[in-house]
């Protein structure tokens, strides 16, 4: 039932908001299997528009708005895959999905396992995360480690439209449920890029630019913040390689270990709160495999281990440019200047 | 919604008693809105029963000897669990608790199989799709949504299959049950929900789970015609189930079911009913045992002769000796199984995690 795309041979200019759109529309096209419900996703085309025109193009038995219960939507989700479709279900906000969370942690996650594999259910949950859009109270959750931390689930998050629409693809396909997390301050950046979901980038981090001195490993919505610091660190002296993780579980530790090796210093960058936060687990990976190349102890820069603030207040917790900065800063140069001469 | 359809909506309500076909003392009940199965339905139901109970005996009996880690047992619901189970079409599935496995053996699963679970060899043991029957769902009322998912994906497919799912009063009182019944009401999905209502959720009893006239009556909030039917008459379960699996399968929407039952035991094994409930109360319900009054019945009417019921019986006990014998016998598990079905795949970190476990228990001794 599923036929191969050929790719799109031209470049497209489109934010990620528009290129997740082209995802959803191509893999309904695509693969008749393929269903799109949640709130608001039919007649609105969803709070982000990210669904807009799809109901009409489709049809309202493949898109359509269910009613307000999010375990409901992924609890539903699951049977119909079960009964072989391939649902991408919406949560409008990170923290509105918490009602789901038993549908998703002790059924999503498990069935595969729990029938020695004969139930799979390719179910895509997406879920606009993070803050940074001056979102009030719960609407701004960074919750990415709730899902890592539950095996059986893939949890993915692009930084680019490009990105956005290979993984969504690939997601789609997947035999895993797939936790989709889109960073909601980054839905409106536009990119020109050629969008193309083959190969396999699923699952593997990307050097987003390339460095000599240090690794900057980001993702999501802090991953452009993290691009804006190594540039001002280059003015600084600073060579910074900057890895985007695309895929937060599984954890591409190849990529990231064979940068920290060549660089001999890591700074893990996200929004979400430090303790426990997805920082604490590449830490805890860079210092099990790669202790004999760092110069330096991993550090993490990431939001305080507060609530998600008002908007008002947020520009403090979200990790900027110069909390980046200060931490390269910190990175123990004095016995080994970096190698473009700057350094503290 | 206008006022006259409001008005007329009250046909979703159940009735004021439970229905019923044959009373407690196996004398018929004639009820002009239920048609009585006929004598080799009954005679199914009745073997069925005698199966399930001798079934639940035997794995109560097990979970003695330490052979499964738990049993829920399901003693006195024979009824409700056979009676909605033959009422089902092959092509139907069945969405099962952790109560019911005498249902799903009932439905044809290996009950080996079925009770890998409480054996606690695996999760579960038998194949969903070889007998359409779901995982036995442990966390209360989150099977009703998957149910109500399975049917309207088959309503989507094409495809005539109806869902039925088991829960029990206590699931009543979850979100997952509220949102699977207003989803399956919105959708018109070809689900049936069945509600054993057994008294007791563990020791609350059902005057504290709800305030509703009865479990039944919760349908009407959701626009969802409902039943009240008497737990204990197999013949009257059969009946309203295999209404309600017509209706869904004629696009005619989801039932709510509530059959009014007993749990004769305790929660499982592990509890003590002695702490929460009088002996009087079970022997109340004894008095209502559902194999007792369709015996009765059957024999009454001549369906059923001593020769037939030892047949059947015998039937039951062989069934069950070989469950011991298979039971009796040591399984052995592949550790390495432990991370095969985590993803399609196993990803790098677990393949290195299944090597560390093998070398563990290769070496015998820290290395």
């Amino acid at each position: 039932m599923t036929a191969i795309a050929e790719p799109t041979s031209t470049s497209d200019t489109l934010t990620m908001a528009g290129a997740l759109n082209r995802a959803l529309a191509d893999a309904l096209t695509e693969d008749e299997r393929v269903l799109v419900f949640g709130e608001d996703v039919g007649t609105l085309g969803g709070v982000f528009r990210v669904t807009d025109g799809l109901a009409a193009r489709f049809g309202e038995a493949r898109v359509f708005d269910t009613p307000l219960a999010e375990a409901g939507i992924v609890g539903t989700a699951i049977g119909m895959a079960m009964n072989g479709l391939r649902p991408v279900v919406e949560m409008q906000f990170d923290a509105f999905a918490y009602p789901a969370f038993e549908q998703i942690t002790s059924h999503l996650a498990k069935l595969r396992n729990r029938t020695h594999g004969r139930v799979e259910l390719p179910i895509v949950i997406r879920i606009p995360y993070g803050g940074g859009i001056g979102g009030v109270e719960h609407h701004c959750d960074s919750s990415e480690v709730y899902y890592t931390h539950t095996a059986g689930l893939r949890v993915v998050t692009p930084s680019s439209p490009a990105d956005a629409y290979a993984l969504l693809r690939q997601a789609i396909d997947s035999p895993d449920p797939v936790i989709f997390l889109e960073p909601k301050r980054r839905y409106w950046e536009k990119e020109t890029a050629r969008l193309d979901h083959r190969g396999s980038t699923l699952d593997r981090a990307v050097v987003r630019r390339p460095g000599t001195d240090l690794t900057l490993i980001s993702y999501g919505g802090a991953l452009g913040t993290t691009l804006e610091a190594a540039e001002a660190a280059q003015e600084e002296g600073y060579s910074a390689e900057v890895i985007d993780l695309r895929s937060l579980s599984p954890f591409d530790l190849d990529t990231v270990a064979a940068s920290v090796r060549r660089t001999g210093r890591a700074v893990v960058v996200h929004g979400a709160s430090r303790f426990c936060g997805y920082g604490a687990e590449v830490a805890a990976q860079l210092s099990e495999t790669c202790f004999h190349y760092l110069e330096a102890p991993v550090l993490r820069v990431a939001g305080f281990d507060i609530p998600y603030p008002a908007p008002n207040l947020e520009q403090h917790h979200l990790p900027g440019v110069d909390r980046i900065l200060d931490a390269i800063e910190r990175l123990q140069w004095d016995d080994s200047a970096p190698a473009a001469g700057g350094g503290v | 919604m206008t006022t006259t359809e409001r008005a007329a909506a009250s046909h979703l309500l159940p009735s004021a008693e439970p229905l019923g076909l044959i009373a407690a003392d196996g004398s018929p009940v004639p009820d002009p809105t239920l048609e009585l199965p006929d004598g080799e339905v009954l005679l199914r139901l009745y073997r069925g029963m005698v199966a399930g109970r001798r079934f639940d005996t035997q794995a109560t009996a097990l979970t003695k000897q330490g052979r499964l880690a738990v049993y829920p047992s399901a003693r006195g619901q024979e009824a409700a669990e056979i009676g909605g189970i033959l009422a089902l079409r092959p092509q139907d599935w069945l969405f099962p608790t952790y109560r019911d496995s005498m249902a799903v053996v009932a439905r044809g699963v290996d009950p080996v199989e079925v009770l890998t679970l409480l054996r606690g060899d695996w999760h579960c043991g038998y194949d969903p799709y070889r007998a359409n029957v779901a995982p036995q769902c442990t966390p209360l009322a989150t099977n009703t949504l998957h149910a109500v998912g399975f049917a309207h994906a088959a309503r989507i497919k094409g495809e005539d299959s109806v869902s039925l799912v088991l829960l029990g009063d206590g699931a009543t009182s979850e979100g997952d049950t509220h949102e699977a019944l207003n989803f399956a009401a919105v959708w018109q999905a070809p689900v049936v929900f069945l509600v054993q209502n057994n008294g007791y959720a563990i020791s609350v009893p059902l005057s504290k789970q709800t305030a509703a006239p009865s479990l039944a009556h919760k349908g009407i909030g959701y626009g969802m015609p409902s039943v009240l039917v008497d737990g204990n008459d197999a013949a009257a379960v059969h009946a309203v189930v295999e209404q309600a699996v017509a209706r869904a399968a004629a696009g005619e929407g989801p039932t709510l079911i509530e059959a009014v039952t007993y749990r004769v035991e305790s929660h499982t094994n592990a509890d003590d009913a002695t702490r929460y409930r009088d002996r009087a109360e079970v022997e109340q319900w004894l008095a209502r045992d559902p194999i007792a009054r369709l015996k009765q019945y059957l024999t009454d009417r001549g369906l059923l002769d001593d020769a037939r019921r030892q047949e059947i019986e015998a039937r039951a006990e062989a069934e069950a000796a070989t469950l011991r014998e298979r039971m009796n016998v040591d399984t052995e598990l592949d550790p390495a199984e432990l991370f095969r079905h985590v993803y399609a795949e196993p990803t790098a970190a677990l393949r290195q995690q299944a090597a560390e476990l093998t070398a563990e228990l290769t070496t015998g001794d820290r290395a």
